[in-house]
Parts: C-alpha cells; sequence; structure tokens
C-alpha cells in the first residue's frame, strides 16, 4: 500500500502539469477576475459571464475570418465589443431589475445567459469550429518542460492584463472611484462619483476580461455555444475560492483551479467538475469568505 | 343568490378562485383521459411529474428563500435510485420510489449543512456545481448505473392494493399514478407551509437575523427546507424513470435545473399554486415550440424563450402568475364588497374618502 502513493506521485509530470496548470489558471483567473470585479461594483454575481465570452469569442472568429484582421486587432476590437456588450447589458436589463431580494440578480443573469446562449446557437450553430491559431511556431523548452507558444501568449497577456488593472485600480482617478463604490455605495456617491456609470464600467471590464478568456481557450478547446460551460463554472469556483470580494483572491483561485483541473484531467478527467465542485463546498464551509475575501457580517 | 352572495360573499370571495380551482381541476383531470390521444396524456404526465419537482423547489426558494440551480441532480438521484431498485434487486415500484424519494432527501439534508453558512450567490454556485456533478458521477460509476447509455427497459409500474396488483400498462394509466401524487403532494406542501415549519422558513427568508431572534433554529428549518425539496425531486424522479421506462444522464442537464427554476419564477415564488401552473404551463410550452412548423431549430427558440421569460417575469411580473391571480382575486372580492359595506372597510377607508 504504501509503495504504491510514491510510484504514482512519481510518475506524475509535474512540472509539464504546473505550466499546462498555470495556463489554463490564468484563463479561469481573467474570468473570475471579471465576476468579482462585476460583484464589487455592483454586487450582483454574474452567470452570464460564461457566455457573453462565448458570445464576444464567435465575434473575434468573425472578425478572423470573414474579414481577415490579423489577431492582435480582432482581440482589441473584440475587447472593445465586450466592453459595449457588458455596459449595455447592465444599462438595458439590470439597472430595471430590483436588487430587494438576492434571487432577482441570479435569476436575471441565468436568463440573460440562456438567451445569448440561443442566440449564438441560431446564428453560428452547433458545429464545432476550429479557432484560427494566434500564434504559430515551435514550442519553448525549459528543461524537460514544454511551453507551446500559445501558453506563453496566454501567460504574456495574462500578465499585462494584471499589471494595467493594478495600476489602473491604484492610480487612475476611475480606478479608486470604482474602488470607492465597492467599499461604500452611499459615501461614493456623496462624494459626487455616479454609481450608474460605474456600474457599467465594471460590467463592461468584467465583460471584456471573459472576452479575453474565450478568445484564448477557443485555440485549445474548441469553438462552439457551449465552450464556456465548464470554463466558467470553473471561474465561478475560482472566484468563490478565492474570496468573492477580492479580485487577488480571484486570480489565486483561478490558479489554484487550473493546477488542480491539469492534475485532475491527468488522473480522473471525467470527475473534473465534481472535484471543482467538491473544493467550492469544503472552502465555503471552512472559510465561508473564501482564501481572501472578508466574511461580510451582517448589522442588523 | 344575490342576497347571500352580499352577505357571505365577503368572507367567500378571497377563496372563490382557490375553491373553485379545487372543484374544477379534478373536473377537468378526470375528463382529459377520455378526450386526448395517448401522446398528449404521456406529455400531461410529465408535466405533473415536472410540478412536483417545482412545488418542491418552491417550498425550497420560494418561501425559504435559499436558491438552488442544481435541483435537476435530486431529479437524477431519485430516478437512478428507483430505476436501479426495480432492475437490479427486483425491489417493487412503489418501494422504489419511496426509497427513492428519501434518498434523495438524505441528500439534500446533507447538502443542507454546507447551504447554512452559504447565502444568496454562494450558494447558487455551490448547487449549479452540484448539479454539474450528479451526470459525472453516474457516468464515473458506469459500471453499475449504466454510465452515459443510461438504463433501459424499466419494469411496468405497480402498485399492490390487498389481495390484488394495479399495474400501470398505458399512457392513461400512468396519467392517473401522476396525477393521484401529485394531489396528495400539493396538498402536503399546502398543509407544510401553513404550518409552523412553513411560518419559520418564510421568516428565513425575510430575515435570517430577525428569524433566529424570533426563537427559529437556522439549522434544523433550513436542512428541513433542503430535505423536504430534494424529497419532491426524488420521487418525481422515480415516477420519471417509471414514466420513461429509461433514462440516461444527458436528461439531467443544467438546463433541466433552469427549467425548474423558470417553472416556479413564472408561476410565482412562495406560492404552491405558481408553482403547479408554471410546470404545467412551461411544459406544454415546450412542447408547442417544437411543433411550431415555421421553427426548424426548436432548441435554441426554447432556450431563448425561457431566458426571456426568467428576465420578463422579474422585470414585470415579480409575483408570476400567482400574483396576477392574487390581484384579480381581489379585485373581485372588492367589487363583491361595494354591496355591502362593512365596518372594517369604513375604517379602511378612513375619514377623507367617504363611505359609499
Amino acid at each position: 500500500m504504501l509503495s504504491v502513493t510514491p510510484d504514482i506521485l512519481t510518475d506524475l509530470p509535474w512540472g509539464q502539469l504546473l505550466v499546462n496548470g498555470l495556463a489554463l489558471g490564468s484563463l479561469y483567473a481573467l474570468t473570475a477576475f471579471g465576476i468579482v470585479l462585476i460583484f464589487k461594483t455592483t454586487q450582483v454575481i454574474t452567470f452570464a459571464q460564461g457566455e457573453t465570452a462565448m458570445f464576444s469569442t464567435f465575434v473575434a472568429f468573425t472578425l478572423l475570418t470573414a474579414f481577415q484582421l490579423p489577431f492582435a486587432v480582432a482581440f482589441v476590437l473584440t475587447m472593445l465589443f465586450a466592453g459595449l456588450f457588458g455596459a449595455l447589458i447592465e444599462r438595458v436589463v439590470l439597472r430595471r431589475i430590483s436588487t430587494t431580494t438576492v434571487l432577482n440578480p441570479v435569476i436575471v443573469t441565468v436568463g440573460l445567459s440562456l438567451i445569448l446562449l440561443g442566440t449564438a446557437g441560431w446564428i453560428w450553430g452547433y458545429e464545432i469550429r476550429t479557432f484560427p491559431d494566434p500564434v504559430v511556431g515551435p514550442p519553448f523548452h525549459l528543461g524537460t518542460v514544454v511551453v507551446s507558444q500559445l501558453n506563453a501568449l496566454i501567460f504574456l497577456v495574462t500578465l499585462v492584463l494584471m499589471t494595467v488593472l493594478f495600476a489602473f485600480f491604484r492610480f487612475s482617478p476611475t480606478g479608486i472611484a470604482m474602488r470607492a463604490v465597492a467599499e461604500n455605495r452611499v459615501a461614493a456617491q456623496l462624494m459626487g462619483i455616479s454609481i450608474g456609470r460605474m456600474n457599467a464600467l465594471g460590467w463592461g471590464m468584467g465583460t471584456a476580461m471573459g472576452a479575453v478568456t474565450g478568445m484564448l481557450i477557443a485555440p485549445i478547446n474548441y469553438l462552439d455555444p457551449g465552450m464556456m460551460g465548464d470554463v466558467a463554472l470553473k471561474a465561478f469556483a475560482a472566484a468563490v475560492v478565492g474570496g468573492l470580494t477580492s479580485l487577488p483572491g480571484a486570480v489565486l483561485g483561478g490558479l489554484l483551479l487550473g493546477i488542480i483541473d491539469s492534475v485532475a484531467g491527468f488522473e480522473v478527467a471525467e470527475l473534473r467538475n465534481t472535484i471543482a465542485f467538491a473544493l467550492i463546498v469544503l472552502v465555503l464551509v471552512v472559510r465561508p469568505g473564501g482564501l481572501l475575501g472578508r466574511h461580510e457580517t451582517k448589522k442588523v | 343568490m344575490g342576497r347571500w352572495l352580499r352577505t357571505r360573499g365577503r368572507a367567500v370571495a378571497p377563496y372563490g378562485l382557490g375553491l373553485g380551482a379545487v372543484l374544477v381541476i379534478p373536473a377537468v383531470l378526470g375528463v382529459i383521459p377520455g378526450v386526448a390521444p395517448g401522446y398528449v396524456l404521456y406529455l400531461v404526465s410529465l408535466a405533473l411529474i415536472y410540478a412536483v419537482v417545482a412545488i418542491g423547489l418552491g417550498i425550497l426558494i420560494g418561501h425559504t428563500g435559499q436558491i438552488s440551480l442544481g435541483h435537476a441532480g435530486f431529479f437524477a438521484i431519485g430516478a437512478y435510485t428507483s430505476a436501479l431498485l426495480t432492475l437490479r434487486l427486483g425491489l417493487p415500484f412503489v418501494v422504489a420510489v419511496l426509497v427513492a424519494g428519501s434518498v434523495s432527501a438524505a441528500i439534500g439534508f446533507l447538502l443542507g449543512l454546507p447551504a447554512l453558512r452559504l447565502s444568496g450567490p454562494y450558494l447558487a454556485v455551490a448547487t449549479l456545481g452540484f448539479g454539474l456533478a450528479i451526470p459525472q458521477l453516474v457516468v464515473w460509476q458506469g459500471s453499475w448505473t449504466g454510465g452515459s447509455s443510461g438504463l433501459h427497459g424499466l419494469p411496468l409500474a405497480s402498485l399492490p392494493l390487498g389481495a390484488f396488483t394495479i399495474v400501470f400498462r398505458t399512457d392513461q394509466d400512468y396519467y392517473y399514478l401522476a396525477a393521484a401524487v401529485l394531489i396528495v403532494l400539493t396538498i402536503f406542501a399546502r398543509n407544510v407551509v401553513t404550518s409552523h415549519t412553513g411560518r419559520a422558513f418564510v421568516a428565513i427568508r425575510d430575515s435570517e437575523i430577525a428569524a433566529r431572534a424570533m426563537g427559529v433554529d437556522l439549522v434544523r428549518y433550513k436542512t428541513t427546507a433542503f430535505a423536504l425539496s430534494a424529497l419532491y425531486a426524488g420521487i418525481a424522479g422515480g415516477l420519471y424513470a417509471h414514466l420513461l421506462h429509461g433514462i440516461s444522464p444527458e436528461d439531467f442537464t443544467v438546463l433541466l435545473s433552469v427549467d425548474f427554476l423558470t417553472m416556479i419564477v413564472l408561476g410565482g415564488l412562495g406560492s404552491v399554486g405558481g408553482a403547479l401552473s408554471g410546470a404545467l404551463l412551461l411544459t406544454f410550452l415546450q412542447n408547442a415550440l417544437t411543433r411550431l412548423p415555421v421553427v426548424h431549430d426548436f432548441k435554441n427558440l426554447y432556450i431563448v424563450v425561457l431566458g426571456a421569460i426568467l428576465i420578463l417575469t422579474i422585470a414585470f411580473l415579480p409575483h408570476g402568475l400567482a400574483g396576477v391571480m392574487r390581484s384579480v382575486r381581489q379585485r373581485w372580492a372588492a367589487r363583491v364588497r361595494d354591496g355591502a359595506p362593512r365596518v372594517d372597510q369604513i375604517v379602511e377607508l378612513g375619514e377623507g374618502s367617504g363611505v359609499r
């Protein structure tokens, strides 16, 4: 019995799984970051994050194939589209919904995700497409570990986005205003910050983050309306594990989920979602606020 | 009659529609088998089974305020338990369905324990994960659950009654079975929600802190709500497996969980009758859409319609169909009252408005 475990542990290509897991985890982290960003600014946890990302990825696909745009241009245009799309959703739908109960936003965003799913299925169909590779070329070798060009791009994009966002929330007046809204809505409003504008901005930025995940995961997996289902669940798990109120927590949770996913996918591929679910429950039971989040105690 | 309405009407009126429903629904239920072809009967049976799940889910979401996006998981647990018991162990149908309900309830109780510490969106994510995990576990344990091809060739449902046994062979037989189960479980649900337990559920929904201050045991009532709602889904799952004579993991997707959610949102949260009507309406709508001659792409249309129903109901009919019925009932009651103003009405109207 004792000799079995070390065998399994040493047989696993740990370095490779770690790199693959971190790449996958970066993608989960981006979507999770979007979920947490929307939650922090608007107090709505969106169940439409996966589907807005899927929809945006189809837009990117159209730009790449029908318009033959270079990847970088299509990437930026899609992020802009997703940003406007997210802001539009906030303006047209969520602003009109009473948030007196927690149920309403959940139900409405579930409804949104269904509408997007059906519309995408109607426009683009369910045949599985291959998304054009953003980068081609020989992989990099780090000792025995192989890093594909795509994984390298994923690391680069994640790093750049995280740095830009960190600077945005730390130094720009708009970023600070968004943090103020997340901290205390009433006080922020009294300081002359437009809550409505910040809500729309939060939705726009969060949706754009999801779109980045979609565009970078589609070359790995495939492109079809159901492509983000599993990814969104993992991103949720990441956001909850990291603490829904913590942006660094979302990144940490995403990377953690990616590594677990990569190792579990190697051993028990059928149970990847089950493991994600078990992890959510486990973390929430031990630390209801997540790893880095604050557990909010309600005042009467 | 007119005088009776004037004197007694005000007391009876608020219950008029409910009373009407009690009289009319069984009559309609009794007439359907005589006039409807087999396929419609099958469809109605399916709608009745979904209504059982919806009523259970309504107790959890509508009354207790605990969201679940994974009720297809409990439905699957019930279906698989009852299918496995009858197929592998040869247990009688009735026993299998009761065990299916109990197993589901036990798992609901267990899921209720972490739910004690989760609220709102956290719970939604956790239950969503639960709903996704169950079909995966079924496929994973393929050696005895049949894996992704599922279980087929379930025996006919039968009910031993003393010396002889009723066997449910035709769609019509099955329809009566589903209707009987639904009626019993509807009455039970109505009794629960108007009981001490039901008031504790509502207190938890409205404010956990206030409920606790009033001495409501959160652990006990939250887990009870989960177990009760899982019991309903489990029993319904058992009936479903035997109605279709076979099941596979693909029957229990997240979309089914969302179907159940839409049923109770459309029907009206916090209303047993609403859950019932929402389930019937949505099942028929789903079927009607597949029959539209112009639509080739039924799945997409249905998904979009489902999403639109969720959003539009929350935006424009926050209390669902039950809320519409309630306002109609109140208007009707007010019209009956107009004939004979009563003391409390005068007090209600106040001095300025004058007494009609």
